[in-house]
Protein backbone atom coordinates (compact mmCIF):
# COMPACT_ATOMS: atom_id res chain seq x y z
CA UNK A 1 0.00 0.00 0.00
CA UNK A 2 1.60 3.51 -0.62
CA UNK A 3 1.76 6.04 2.37
CA UNK A 4 -0.26 8.80 2.40
CA UNK A 5 2.82 11.47 0.03
CA UNK A 6 2.70 8.91 -2.51
CA UNK A 7 -1.36 8.94 -2.88
CA UNK A 8 -1.51 12.74 -3.36
CA UNK A 9 1.03 14.22 -5.57
CA UNK A 10 1.63 17.71 -6.60
CA UNK A 11 -1.06 18.78 -3.81
CA UNK A 12 -0.04 22.08 -2.34
CA UNK A 13 -1.46 23.82 0.54
CA UNK A 14 -2.41 26.85 -2.11
CA UNK A 15 -5.87 26.00 -3.46
CA UNK A 16 -5.68 28.64 -6.01
CA UNK A 17 -2.59 26.94 -7.37
CA UNK A 18 -3.85 23.66 -7.53
CA UNK A 19 -7.18 25.10 -9.49
CA UNK A 20 -4.61 26.51 -12.09
CA UNK A 21 -2.65 23.04 -12.10
CA UNK A 22 -5.97 21.20 -12.36
CA UNK A 23 -6.91 23.50 -15.74
CA UNK A 24 -4.11 23.52 -17.62
CA UNK A 25 -4.32 20.45 -19.22
CA UNK A 26 -6.78 19.80 -22.11
CA UNK A 27 -8.25 16.25 -21.08
CA UNK A 28 -8.99 17.72 -17.27
CA UNK A 29 -10.66 20.63 -18.81
CA UNK A 30 -13.04 18.58 -21.08
CA UNK A 31 -13.56 15.66 -18.04
CA UNK A 32 -14.41 19.18 -16.06
CA UNK A 33 -16.98 20.51 -18.36
CA UNK A 34 -18.31 16.72 -18.74
CA UNK A 35 -18.78 15.72 -15.45
CA UNK A 36 -20.79 19.15 -15.47
CA UNK A 37 -22.99 18.16 -17.72
CA UNK A 38 -23.40 14.44 -16.27
CA UNK A 39 -24.13 16.10 -12.87
CA UNK A 40 -26.68 18.76 -13.69
CA UNK A 41 -28.53 15.94 -15.86
CA UNK A 42 -28.34 13.31 -13.59
CA UNK A 43 -29.16 15.26 -10.34
CA UNK A 44 -32.55 16.44 -12.16
CA UNK A 45 -33.50 13.28 -13.85
CA UNK A 46 -32.33 11.27 -10.39
CA UNK A 47 -34.69 13.46 -8.87
CA UNK A 48 -37.43 11.97 -10.00
CA UNK A 49 -36.16 8.29 -10.03
CA UNK A 50 -36.02 8.36 -6.36
CA UNK A 51 -39.18 9.88 -6.07
CA UNK A 52 -40.82 7.39 -7.95
CA UNK A 53 -38.93 4.52 -6.70
CA UNK A 54 -37.33 3.77 -9.57
CA UNK A 55 -34.25 3.56 -8.34
CA UNK A 56 -33.70 -0.81 -9.59
CA UNK A 57 -35.03 0.59 -12.72
CA UNK A 58 -32.35 3.23 -13.22
CA UNK A 59 -29.58 0.89 -12.00
CA UNK A 60 -30.67 -1.68 -14.97
CA UNK A 61 -30.97 1.14 -17.45
CA UNK A 62 -27.21 2.35 -16.94
CA UNK A 63 -26.50 -1.83 -16.81
CA UNK A 64 -27.64 -2.04 -20.27
CA UNK A 65 -26.08 0.52 -21.99
CA UNK A 66 -23.39 -2.40 -21.02
CA UNK A 67 -24.93 -4.80 -24.27
CA UNK A 68 -25.60 -1.96 -26.27
CA UNK A 69 -22.57 -0.87 -26.86
CA UNK A 70 -21.16 -4.71 -27.16
CA UNK A 71 -23.70 -5.23 -29.82
CA UNK A 72 -23.13 -2.05 -31.56
CA UNK A 73 -19.36 -3.18 -31.44
CA UNK A 74 -20.28 -6.57 -32.79
CA UNK A 75 -22.30 -5.06 -35.57
CA UNK A 76 -19.59 -2.49 -36.87
CA UNK A 77 -22.71 0.33 -35.75
CA UNK A 78 -21.06 3.53 -34.11
CA UNK A 79 -20.91 3.15 -30.05
CA UNK A 80 -23.08 5.87 -29.47
CA UNK A 81 -26.19 4.32 -31.82
CA UNK A 82 -25.74 0.59 -29.22
CA UNK A 83 -25.48 3.21 -26.39
CA UNK A 84 -28.76 4.93 -27.26
CA UNK A 85 -30.73 2.18 -29.05
CA UNK A 86 -30.10 -0.64 -25.67
CA UNK A 87 -30.92 2.31 -22.96
CA UNK A 88 -34.78 3.00 -25.63
CA UNK A 89 -35.40 -0.61 -25.63
CA UNK A 90 -34.62 -1.31 -21.89
CA UNK A 91 -37.05 1.88 -21.20
CA UNK A 92 -39.62 0.25 -23.62
CA UNK A 93 -38.63 -3.01 -21.68
CA UNK A 94 -39.21 -1.93 -18.08
CA UNK A 95 -42.36 0.10 -19.35
CA UNK A 96 -43.90 -3.14 -20.38
CA UNK A 97 -43.38 -5.38 -17.64
CA UNK A 98 -44.70 -2.11 -15.05
CA UNK A 99 -47.80 -1.27 -17.30
CA UNK A 100 -48.35 -4.97 -16.64
CA UNK A 101 -52.19 -4.40 -14.45
CA UNK A 102 -51.86 -7.36 -12.28
CA UNK A 103 -48.23 -5.75 -10.82
CA UNK A 104 -48.14 -5.21 -7.48
CA UNK A 105 -44.28 -4.08 -5.91
CA UNK A 106 -42.90 -7.53 -5.63
CA UNK A 107 -43.74 -8.99 -9.55
CA UNK A 108 -42.49 -5.51 -11.19
CA UNK A 109 -39.09 -5.78 -9.30
CA UNK A 110 -38.93 -9.41 -10.49
CA UNK A 111 -39.23 -8.86 -14.08
CA UNK A 112 -36.80 -5.58 -13.73
CA UNK A 113 -34.20 -8.12 -12.35
CA UNK A 114 -35.17 -10.77 -15.54
CA UNK A 115 -35.05 -7.59 -17.79
CA UNK A 116 -31.75 -6.81 -16.79
CA UNK A 117 -30.12 -10.43 -16.59
CA UNK A 118 -31.44 -11.50 -19.94
CA UNK A 119 -29.74 -7.80 -20.91
CA UNK A 120 -26.28 -8.97 -19.14
CA UNK A 121 -27.04 -12.22 -20.91
CA UNK A 122 -26.98 -10.92 -24.36
CA UNK A 123 -24.39 -8.83 -23.43
CA UNK A 124 -21.80 -11.24 -22.61
CA UNK A 125 -22.64 -13.39 -25.88
CA UNK A 126 -21.95 -10.51 -27.92
CA UNK A 127 -18.54 -9.96 -26.17
CA UNK A 128 -17.65 -13.68 -26.73
CA UNK A 129 -18.74 -13.60 -30.58
CA UNK A 130 -16.56 -9.84 -30.81
CA UNK A 131 -13.03 -10.94 -28.97
CA UNK A 132 -11.09 -7.80 -29.52
CA UNK A 133 -13.93 -5.65 -26.72
CA UNK A 134 -13.38 -8.36 -23.45
CA UNK A 135 -9.78 -5.61 -22.55
CA UNK A 136 -12.55 -2.65 -22.54
CA UNK A 137 -14.90 -4.28 -20.54
CA UNK A 138 -13.89 -2.40 -17.38
CA UNK A 139 -13.88 0.62 -19.79
CA UNK A 140 -17.52 -0.38 -20.31
CA UNK A 141 -18.34 -0.42 -17.05
CA UNK A 142 -16.24 1.86 -15.00
CA UNK A 143 -15.70 4.60 -17.68
CA UNK A 144 -12.93 6.84 -18.81
CA UNK A 145 -13.46 9.98 -17.36
CA UNK A 146 -10.17 11.25 -17.91
CA UNK A 147 -10.20 10.31 -21.59
CA UNK A 148 -13.20 12.74 -22.99
CA UNK A 149 -12.83 14.24 -26.63
CA UNK A 150 -14.64 17.64 -27.69
CA UNK A 151 -16.97 15.98 -29.71
CA UNK A 152 -17.88 13.67 -26.57
CA UNK A 153 -18.58 16.68 -24.66
CA UNK A 154 -20.51 18.62 -27.07
CA UNK A 155 -22.90 15.89 -28.15
CA UNK A 156 -23.21 15.59 -23.87
CA UNK A 157 -24.14 19.17 -23.26
CA UNK A 158 -26.78 18.77 -25.99
CA UNK A 159 -28.35 15.87 -24.79
CA UNK A 160 -28.28 17.49 -21.34
CA UNK A 161 -29.39 20.26 -22.91
CA UNK A 162 -32.94 19.01 -24.73
CA UNK A 163 -33.38 16.52 -22.22
CA UNK A 164 -33.51 19.06 -19.01
CA UNK A 165 -36.16 21.09 -21.70
CA UNK A 166 -38.30 17.99 -21.73
CA UNK A 167 -38.04 17.37 -17.83
CA UNK A 168 -38.77 21.14 -17.36
CA UNK A 169 -41.85 21.13 -19.64
CA UNK A 170 -43.73 17.88 -18.06
CA UNK A 171 -42.09 18.66 -14.97
CA UNK A 172 -45.43 19.63 -13.10
CA UNK A 173 -47.65 17.02 -14.40
CA UNK A 174 -44.56 14.43 -13.48
CA UNK A 175 -44.80 15.51 -9.64
CA UNK A 176 -47.89 15.25 -9.40
CA UNK A 177 -48.22 11.51 -10.86
CA UNK A 178 -44.95 10.59 -9.10
CA UNK A 179 -46.61 12.01 -5.65
CA UNK A 180 -50.04 10.70 -6.03
CA UNK A 181 -50.36 8.35 -9.58
CA UNK A 182 -54.23 7.36 -8.33
CA UNK A 183 -55.16 11.26 -7.79
CA UNK A 184 -53.34 12.53 -11.01
CA UNK A 185 -55.46 9.78 -13.10
CA UNK A 186 -58.51 10.67 -11.61
CA UNK A 187 -57.85 14.59 -12.46
CA UNK A 188 -57.03 13.84 -15.82
CA UNK A 189 -53.49 13.40 -16.24
CA UNK A 190 -51.53 10.62 -18.57
CA UNK A 191 -50.19 8.61 -15.95
CA UNK A 192 -49.33 6.04 -18.06
CA UNK A 193 -47.75 8.25 -21.27
CA UNK A 194 -45.75 9.76 -18.57
CA UNK A 195 -44.16 7.19 -16.76
CA UNK A 196 -42.96 5.60 -20.36
CA UNK A 197 -41.87 9.00 -21.19
CA UNK A 198 -40.19 9.35 -17.58
CA UNK A 199 -38.61 5.60 -18.43
CA UNK A 200 -37.63 6.81 -21.97
CA UNK A 201 -36.08 9.95 -20.47
CA UNK A 202 -33.61 7.91 -17.95
CA UNK A 203 -32.60 5.88 -20.35
CA UNK A 204 -31.87 8.84 -22.24
CA UNK A 205 -29.59 10.38 -19.79
CA UNK A 206 -28.02 7.00 -18.81
CA UNK A 207 -27.33 6.50 -22.02
CA UNK A 208 -25.59 9.92 -23.05
CA UNK A 209 -23.74 10.17 -19.61
CA UNK A 210 -22.45 6.11 -19.70
CA UNK A 211 -20.79 6.32 -22.61
CA UNK A 212 -18.29 8.96 -20.44
CA UNK A 213 -18.64 7.64 -17.03
CA UNK A 214 -19.22 4.33 -17.56
CA UNK A 215 -22.57 2.16 -16.30
CA UNK A 216 -21.51 2.19 -12.79
CA UNK A 217 -20.82 5.62 -12.05
CA UNK A 218 -23.84 7.44 -13.63
CA UNK A 219 -25.81 5.25 -11.15
CA UNK A 220 -24.18 6.47 -7.98
CA UNK A 221 -24.89 10.59 -9.63
CA UNK A 222 -28.39 9.55 -10.28
CA UNK A 223 -29.27 8.16 -7.11
CA UNK A 224 -27.10 9.51 -3.76
CA UNK A 225 -27.18 13.50 -4.66
CA UNK A 226 -30.90 13.18 -4.94
CA UNK A 227 -31.46 10.55 -2.05
CA UNK A 228 -29.52 13.32 0.22
CA UNK A 229 -32.09 16.16 -1.36
CA UNK A 230 -34.62 14.58 -0.43
CA UNK A 231 -33.60 13.73 2.99
CA UNK A 232 -33.26 17.50 3.52
CA UNK A 233 -36.41 19.21 2.07
CA UNK A 234 -39.26 18.21 0.86
CA UNK A 235 -40.09 21.06 -1.35
CA UNK A 236 -39.65 19.79 -4.77
CA UNK A 237 -38.30 23.37 -6.61
CA UNK A 238 -35.67 23.56 -3.55
CA UNK A 239 -35.10 19.66 -3.27
CA UNK A 240 -33.94 19.71 -7.22
CA UNK A 241 -31.57 22.29 -7.13
CA UNK A 242 -29.67 21.03 -3.99
CA UNK A 243 -29.83 17.66 -5.51
CA UNK A 244 -27.95 19.24 -8.80
CA UNK A 245 -26.12 21.26 -6.07
CA UNK A 246 -24.72 18.63 -4.65
CA UNK A 247 -24.16 16.15 -8.02
CA UNK A 248 -21.67 19.12 -9.11
CA UNK A 249 -20.01 19.89 -6.13
CA UNK A 250 -19.05 15.83 -5.71
CA UNK A 251 -18.56 15.50 -9.37
CA UNK A 252 -15.60 18.35 -9.04
CA UNK A 253 -14.31 17.11 -5.94
CA UNK A 254 -14.42 13.60 -6.88
CA UNK A 255 -12.49 14.78 -10.30
CA UNK A 256 -9.80 17.10 -8.90
CA UNK A 257 -8.76 14.29 -6.13
CA UNK A 258 -8.45 12.08 -8.71
CA UNK A 259 -6.17 13.93 -10.58
CA UNK A 260 -3.91 14.36 -7.85
CA UNK A 261 -4.15 10.69 -6.72
CA UNK A 262 -3.20 7.79 -7.95
CA UNK A 263 -6.58 5.89 -7.89
CA UNK A 264 -9.92 6.53 -10.38
CA UNK A 265 -12.14 9.06 -10.19
CA UNK A 266 -15.05 6.47 -9.82
CA UNK A 267 -13.84 5.88 -6.09
CA UNK A 268 -13.99 9.36 -5.02
CA UNK A 269 -17.05 10.04 -6.69
CA UNK A 270 -19.44 7.84 -5.32
CA UNK A 271 -17.55 7.71 -1.78
CA UNK A 272 -18.03 11.68 -1.88
CA UNK A 273 -21.65 11.11 -2.85
CA UNK A 274 -22.08 8.65 -0.27
CA UNK A 275 -20.81 10.87 2.39
CA UNK A 276 -22.93 13.52 1.22
CA UNK A 277 -26.04 11.16 1.73
CA UNK A 278 -24.77 9.70 5.17
CA UNK A 279 -24.33 13.48 6.21
CA UNK A 280 -28.02 14.05 5.34
CA UNK A 281 -29.24 11.78 6.90
CA UNK A 282 -27.60 12.60 10.40
CA UNK A 283 -28.61 16.74 9.79
CA UNK A 284 -32.74 15.30 9.15
CA UNK A 285 -31.78 12.78 12.15
CA UNK A 286 -30.55 15.99 14.51
CA UNK A 287 -33.25 18.18 13.29
CA UNK A 288 -36.30 15.76 14.66
CA UNK B 1 -22.19 -34.24 -22.75
CA UNK B 2 -21.46 -36.34 -19.63
CA UNK B 3 -18.00 -37.38 -20.96
CA UNK B 4 -15.77 -33.96 -19.48
CA UNK B 5 -15.15 -33.58 -16.04
CA UNK B 6 -15.33 -29.56 -16.35
CA UNK B 7 -19.51 -30.23 -17.82
CA UNK B 8 -20.52 -33.46 -14.85
CA UNK B 9 -18.89 -30.39 -12.70
CA UNK B 10 -20.49 -28.08 -14.01
CA UNK B 11 -24.39 -29.48 -13.94
CA UNK B 12 -23.77 -30.98 -10.34
CA UNK B 13 -23.15 -27.31 -9.20
CA UNK B 14 -25.54 -25.82 -11.39
CA UNK B 15 -28.09 -28.49 -10.39
CA UNK B 16 -27.34 -26.91 -6.43
CA UNK B 17 -26.95 -23.33 -6.96
CA UNK B 18 -30.05 -23.31 -9.48
CA UNK B 19 -32.22 -25.24 -6.45
CA UNK B 20 -30.76 -22.67 -3.78
CA UNK B 21 -31.63 -19.59 -6.02
CA UNK B 22 -34.64 -21.03 -7.29
CA UNK B 23 -36.08 -21.68 -3.30
CA UNK B 24 -34.17 -18.44 -1.89
CA UNK B 25 -35.40 -16.21 -5.21
CA UNK B 26 -39.34 -17.24 -4.77
CA UNK B 27 -39.26 -15.04 -1.10
CA UNK B 28 -36.91 -12.88 -2.56
CA UNK B 29 -39.61 -11.62 -5.14
CA UNK B 30 -42.34 -12.64 -2.56
CA UNK B 31 -40.27 -9.78 -0.10
CA UNK B 32 -39.81 -7.68 -3.12
CA UNK B 33 -35.72 -7.78 -2.89
CA UNK B 34 -34.94 -8.58 -5.93
CA UNK B 35 -32.45 -4.97 -6.02
CA UNK B 36 -30.97 -6.32 -2.88
CA UNK B 37 -30.27 -9.19 -4.36
CA UNK B 38 -28.86 -7.73 -7.34
CA UNK B 39 -26.78 -5.13 -5.15
CA UNK B 40 -25.49 -8.27 -2.72
CA UNK B 41 -23.88 -10.07 -6.17
CA UNK B 42 -22.05 -6.93 -6.33
CA UNK B 43 -21.01 -6.56 -3.17
CA UNK B 44 -19.54 -10.32 -3.64
CA UNK B 45 -17.62 -8.43 -6.79
CA UNK B 46 -16.35 -5.52 -4.10
CA UNK B 47 -15.00 -8.35 -1.02
CA UNK B 48 -13.20 -10.58 -3.45
CA UNK B 49 -11.49 -7.81 -4.92
CA UNK B 50 -10.46 -6.64 -1.59
CA UNK B 51 -9.46 -9.62 -0.38
CA UNK B 52 -7.22 -9.95 -4.10
CA UNK B 53 -6.24 -6.31 -3.07
CA UNK B 54 -5.29 -7.04 0.14
CA UNK B 55 -3.54 -10.64 -0.03
CA UNK B 56 -6.39 -12.57 1.97
CA UNK B 57 -8.22 -15.86 0.81
CA UNK B 58 -10.83 -14.42 -2.00
CA UNK B 59 -13.55 -16.69 -0.51
CA UNK B 60 -13.33 -15.52 2.73
CA UNK B 61 -13.39 -11.89 1.73
CA UNK B 62 -16.67 -12.86 -0.35
CA UNK B 63 -18.45 -14.53 2.37
CA UNK B 64 -17.79 -11.57 4.53
CA UNK B 65 -18.47 -9.08 2.40
CA UNK B 66 -21.89 -10.29 1.47
CA UNK B 67 -23.26 -11.41 5.08
CA UNK B 68 -22.32 -8.08 6.58
CA UNK B 69 -23.47 -5.48 4.32
CA UNK B 70 -26.72 -7.85 3.93
CA UNK B 71 -27.55 -7.68 7.50
CA UNK B 72 -26.30 -3.83 7.37
CA UNK B 73 -28.82 -3.23 4.91
CA UNK B 74 -31.41 -5.07 6.31
CA UNK B 75 -30.42 -3.05 9.48
CA UNK B 76 -31.00 0.38 7.91
CA UNK B 77 -34.82 -0.41 7.13
CA UNK B 78 -37.88 -0.87 9.07
CA UNK B 79 -38.55 -4.43 9.78
CA UNK B 80 -35.30 -5.43 8.29
CA UNK B 81 -36.53 -4.79 4.74
CA UNK B 82 -34.11 -1.97 3.18
CA UNK B 83 -35.79 0.51 1.00
CA UNK B 84 -34.93 0.65 -2.88
CA UNK B 85 -33.14 4.39 -1.95
CA UNK B 86 -30.95 3.31 0.69
CA UNK B 87 -30.00 -0.06 -1.44
CA UNK B 88 -29.03 1.90 -4.56
CA UNK B 89 -27.26 4.39 -2.19
CA UNK B 90 -24.75 1.66 -0.72
CA UNK B 91 -24.75 0.27 -3.57
CA UNK B 92 -23.02 3.23 -5.62
CA UNK B 93 -20.41 3.62 -2.65
CA UNK B 94 -19.85 -0.68 -3.10
CA UNK B 95 -19.23 -0.38 -6.70
CA UNK B 96 -16.74 2.80 -6.35
CA UNK B 97 -15.30 0.45 -3.49
CA UNK B 98 -14.47 -2.07 -5.80
CA UNK B 99 -13.04 0.12 -8.50
CA UNK B 100 -10.74 1.46 -5.60
CA UNK B 101 -9.48 -2.40 -4.87
CA UNK B 102 -8.99 -3.33 -8.68
CA UNK B 103 -6.89 -0.37 -9.30
CA UNK B 104 -5.18 -1.52 -6.11
CA UNK B 105 -4.93 -5.09 -7.29
CA UNK B 106 -4.07 -4.30 -11.09
CA UNK B 107 -1.22 -1.48 -9.67
CA UNK B 108 0.25 -3.98 -6.66
CA UNK B 109 1.14 -5.83 -9.78
CA UNK B 110 -0.24 -9.63 -8.56
CA UNK B 111 -1.33 -9.74 -12.16
CA UNK B 112 -4.81 -10.06 -13.51
CA UNK B 113 -5.86 -6.89 -15.64
CA UNK B 114 -8.77 -7.00 -15.09
CA UNK B 115 -10.08 -10.17 -16.44
CA UNK B 116 -10.95 -11.14 -12.80
CA UNK B 117 -13.06 -8.53 -12.51
CA UNK B 118 -14.81 -10.07 -15.61
CA UNK B 119 -14.14 -13.49 -13.98
CA UNK B 120 -16.49 -13.10 -11.07
CA UNK B 121 -19.21 -10.90 -12.93
CA UNK B 122 -19.88 -13.51 -15.73
CA UNK B 123 -18.29 -16.96 -13.95
CA UNK B 124 -17.26 -19.54 -15.51
CA UNK B 125 -19.53 -22.71 -14.74
CA UNK B 126 -17.20 -24.25 -17.05
CA UNK B 127 -13.93 -23.90 -14.91
CA UNK B 128 -15.18 -25.17 -11.68
CA UNK B 129 -12.78 -27.85 -9.63
CA UNK B 130 -14.15 -30.47 -7.90
CA UNK B 131 -13.45 -28.59 -4.61
CA UNK B 132 -15.16 -25.47 -5.91
CA UNK B 133 -18.38 -28.11 -6.71
CA UNK B 134 -17.65 -29.62 -3.38
CA UNK B 135 -18.35 -26.18 -1.36
CA UNK B 136 -21.07 -24.78 -3.61
CA UNK B 137 -23.00 -28.23 -3.21
CA UNK B 138 -22.32 -28.00 0.67
CA UNK B 139 -22.90 -24.09 0.94
CA UNK B 140 -26.45 -24.44 -1.03
CA UNK B 141 -27.91 -27.36 0.78
CA UNK B 142 -27.27 -25.39 4.15
CA UNK B 143 -29.85 -22.21 2.46
CA UNK B 144 -31.36 -24.92 1.21
CA UNK B 145 -32.07 -26.33 4.74
CA UNK B 146 -32.15 -23.32 6.75
CA UNK B 147 -35.19 -21.99 3.97
CA UNK B 148 -37.09 -25.03 4.48
CA UNK B 149 -36.90 -25.19 8.02
CA UNK B 150 -38.25 -21.52 8.07
CA UNK B 151 -40.87 -21.64 5.45
CA UNK B 152 -43.89 -21.26 7.07
CA UNK B 153 -43.04 -18.47 9.66
CA UNK B 154 -41.24 -16.48 6.76
CA UNK B 155 -43.76 -17.17 3.96
CA UNK B 156 -46.40 -15.78 7.20
CA UNK B 157 -43.91 -12.87 7.97
CA UNK B 158 -43.88 -11.86 4.13
CA UNK B 159 -47.05 -11.62 2.88
CA UNK B 160 -48.55 -9.99 6.70
CA UNK B 161 -45.80 -8.69 8.58
CA UNK B 162 -48.37 -6.84 11.05
CA UNK B 163 -50.52 -9.53 11.52
CA UNK B 164 -47.49 -11.91 12.01
CA UNK B 165 -46.35 -9.58 14.42
CA UNK B 166 -49.09 -9.53 16.22
CA UNK B 167 -49.31 -13.49 16.46
CA UNK B 168 -45.63 -14.05 17.72
CA UNK B 169 -43.50 -14.52 14.91
CA UNK B 170 -40.43 -12.63 15.32
CA UNK B 171 -40.48 -10.51 11.64
CA UNK B 172 -37.17 -8.21 12.43
CA UNK B 173 -35.41 -11.75 12.83
CA UNK B 174 -36.63 -13.46 9.96
CA UNK B 175 -36.33 -10.84 7.89
CA UNK B 176 -32.45 -9.95 8.91
CA UNK B 177 -31.84 -14.61 9.15
CA UNK B 178 -33.52 -14.35 5.27
CA UNK B 179 -30.97 -11.39 4.48
CA UNK B 180 -28.09 -13.25 5.64
CA UNK B 181 -28.80 -16.59 4.12
CA UNK B 182 -29.57 -14.72 0.89
CA UNK B 183 -26.02 -12.92 1.20
CA UNK B 184 -23.98 -16.61 1.41
CA UNK B 185 -25.91 -17.77 -1.63
CA UNK B 186 -25.06 -14.78 -3.73
CA UNK B 187 -21.49 -14.79 -2.38
CA UNK B 188 -21.23 -18.39 -3.44
CA UNK B 189 -23.19 -18.15 -6.58
CA UNK B 190 -21.35 -15.15 -7.84
CA UNK B 191 -18.14 -16.92 -7.09
CA UNK B 192 -18.72 -20.30 -9.00
CA UNK B 193 -21.58 -19.12 -11.68
CA UNK B 194 -21.32 -15.16 -11.93
CA UNK B 195 -23.34 -12.52 -10.65
CA UNK B 196 -25.24 -12.49 -14.00
CA UNK B 197 -26.48 -15.70 -13.56
CA UNK B 198 -27.30 -15.32 -9.69
CA UNK B 199 -29.58 -12.42 -10.98
CA UNK B 200 -31.29 -14.33 -13.53
CA UNK B 201 -31.76 -17.19 -11.36
CA UNK B 202 -32.94 -15.54 -8.63
CA UNK B 203 -35.42 -13.41 -10.32
CA UNK B 204 -36.93 -15.30 -13.45
CA UNK B 205 -37.96 -18.90 -12.16
CA UNK B 206 -39.59 -17.23 -9.20
CA UNK B 207 -41.46 -14.48 -10.95
CA UNK B 208 -42.86 -17.45 -13.09
CA UNK B 209 -43.98 -20.12 -10.52
CA UNK B 210 -45.68 -16.76 -8.74
CA UNK B 211 -47.74 -16.33 -11.72
CA UNK B 212 -48.62 -19.37 -12.11
CA UNK B 213 -49.87 -20.73 -8.46
CA UNK B 214 -50.80 -18.23 -5.56
CA UNK B 215 -49.99 -21.61 -3.04
CA UNK B 216 -46.59 -20.89 -1.53
CA UNK B 217 -45.94 -24.54 -1.00
CA UNK B 218 -46.50 -25.28 -4.67
CA UNK B 219 -44.53 -21.61 -5.69
CA UNK B 220 -41.53 -22.80 -3.50
CA UNK B 221 -41.32 -25.97 -4.98
CA UNK B 222 -42.33 -24.53 -8.53
CA UNK B 223 -39.54 -22.18 -8.24
CA UNK B 224 -37.19 -24.73 -7.46
CA UNK B 225 -37.80 -26.75 -10.34
CA UNK B 226 -37.68 -23.87 -12.86
CA UNK B 227 -34.63 -22.79 -11.47
CA UNK B 228 -32.68 -26.33 -11.73
CA UNK B 229 -35.00 -27.02 -15.18
CA UNK B 230 -33.18 -23.89 -16.46
CA UNK B 231 -29.44 -24.86 -15.51
CA UNK B 232 -29.84 -28.32 -17.17
CA UNK B 233 -31.65 -26.76 -20.53
CA UNK B 234 -29.47 -23.37 -20.70
CA UNK B 235 -26.01 -26.68 -20.42
CA UNK B 236 -27.55 -28.41 -23.04
CA UNK B 237 -28.19 -25.89 -25.70
CA UNK B 238 -24.66 -24.33 -24.94
CA UNK B 239 -22.98 -27.62 -25.68
CA UNK B 240 -25.32 -28.33 -28.41
CA UNK B 241 -23.64 -24.55 -29.81
CA UNK B 242 -20.23 -23.89 -28.32
CA UNK B 243 -20.80 -19.89 -29.11
CA UNK B 244 -22.92 -19.47 -26.67
CA UNK B 245 -22.04 -19.03 -22.94
CA UNK B 246 -23.38 -21.09 -20.60
CA UNK B 247 -24.54 -18.04 -18.57
CA UNK B 248 -26.20 -16.91 -21.65
CA UNK B 249 -27.85 -19.80 -22.35
CA UNK B 250 -29.32 -20.49 -18.29
CA UNK B 251 -30.43 -17.16 -18.22
CA UNK B 252 -31.95 -16.81 -21.80
CA UNK B 253 -34.17 -20.42 -20.44
CA UNK B 254 -35.07 -18.71 -17.39
CA UNK B 255 -36.45 -15.42 -19.27
CA UNK B 256 -38.41 -17.47 -21.18
CA UNK B 257 -40.19 -19.30 -18.79
CA UNK B 258 -40.98 -16.07 -17.02
CA UNK B 259 -42.45 -15.07 -20.37
CA UNK B 260 -44.45 -17.75 -21.12
CA UNK B 261 -45.92 -18.13 -17.49
CA UNK B 262 -46.53 -14.47 -17.88
CA UNK B 263 -48.70 -15.04 -20.99
CA UNK B 264 -50.13 -17.97 -19.42
CA UNK B 265 -51.28 -15.84 -16.46
CA UNK B 266 -52.40 -12.95 -18.46
CA UNK B 267 -55.10 -15.23 -20.29
CA UNK B 268 -55.99 -17.15 -17.58
CA UNK B 269 -56.95 -13.68 -15.76
CA UNK B 270 -58.55 -12.54 -19.52
CA UNK B 271 -60.20 -15.35 -19.20
CA UNK B 272 -61.67 -15.24 -15.25
CA UNK B 273 -62.86 -11.03 -16.74
CA UNK B 274 -64.83 -13.15 -18.90
CA UNK B 275 -66.38 -15.46 -16.72
CA UNK B 276 -66.64 -12.93 -13.63
CA UNK B 277 -65.46 -9.77 -12.27
CA UNK B 278 -61.64 -9.54 -12.53
CA UNK B 279 -59.80 -10.55 -9.72
CA UNK B 280 -58.39 -7.50 -7.38
CA UNK B 281 -55.14 -7.37 -6.94
CA UNK B 282 -55.04 -8.36 -3.54
CA UNK B 283 -56.89 -11.01 -4.49
CA UNK B 284 -54.49 -12.67 -6.49
CA UNK B 285 -50.98 -11.98 -4.04
CA UNK B 286 -50.51 -15.92 -2.84
CA UNK B 287 -52.36 -16.86 0.29
CA UNK B 288 -51.17 -19.29 3.50
CA UNK B 289 -54.05 -21.90 4.22
CA UNK B 290 -54.17 -22.11 8.17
Amino acid sequence: MPTDAAIFQGLSWNPAADVRQLVSYHFMVNALEAGTAVAVLAGAIGWFMVLRRQTFAGHTLSVIAFPGAAGASLAGLPLAFGYFGACAAGALALAGVSADRSGSNSRESAATGTVQAFALGLGFLFVGLYHGLLNGIDALLFGTFLGVSNDQVVTLVCVAAAALVLLAAAGRPLLFASLDGEVARAAGVPVRALSLGFLLLLGLAVGATSQITGALLVFALLVAPAAAAQQLTARPLAGLLLSVALGLVVTWLGLALAYFSIYPAGFFITSLAFAVYVAARLVRHARR
Amino acid sequence: MFVHEFMRNALVAGTFVGAACGLVGYFVVLRAQVFAGDALSHVAFTGALAAAALGVDVRIGLFVATIVVAVGMGGLGDRARADDVEIGTVFAWILGLGVLFLAIFTTSGSGGNGTAAVRVLFGSIYGLSGTDVAIAAAVSAAALAVILAVARPLAFASLDPDVAAAQGVPVRLLGLGFLAVLGAVAAEATQAVGALLLLGLLAAPAAAALRLTRSPYTGLALSTAFGIGAVWAGLTLSDLESRLPPSTAIVSVATLLFVVAAAVSARRAAGAARTAAAPSRAARRPVLRR
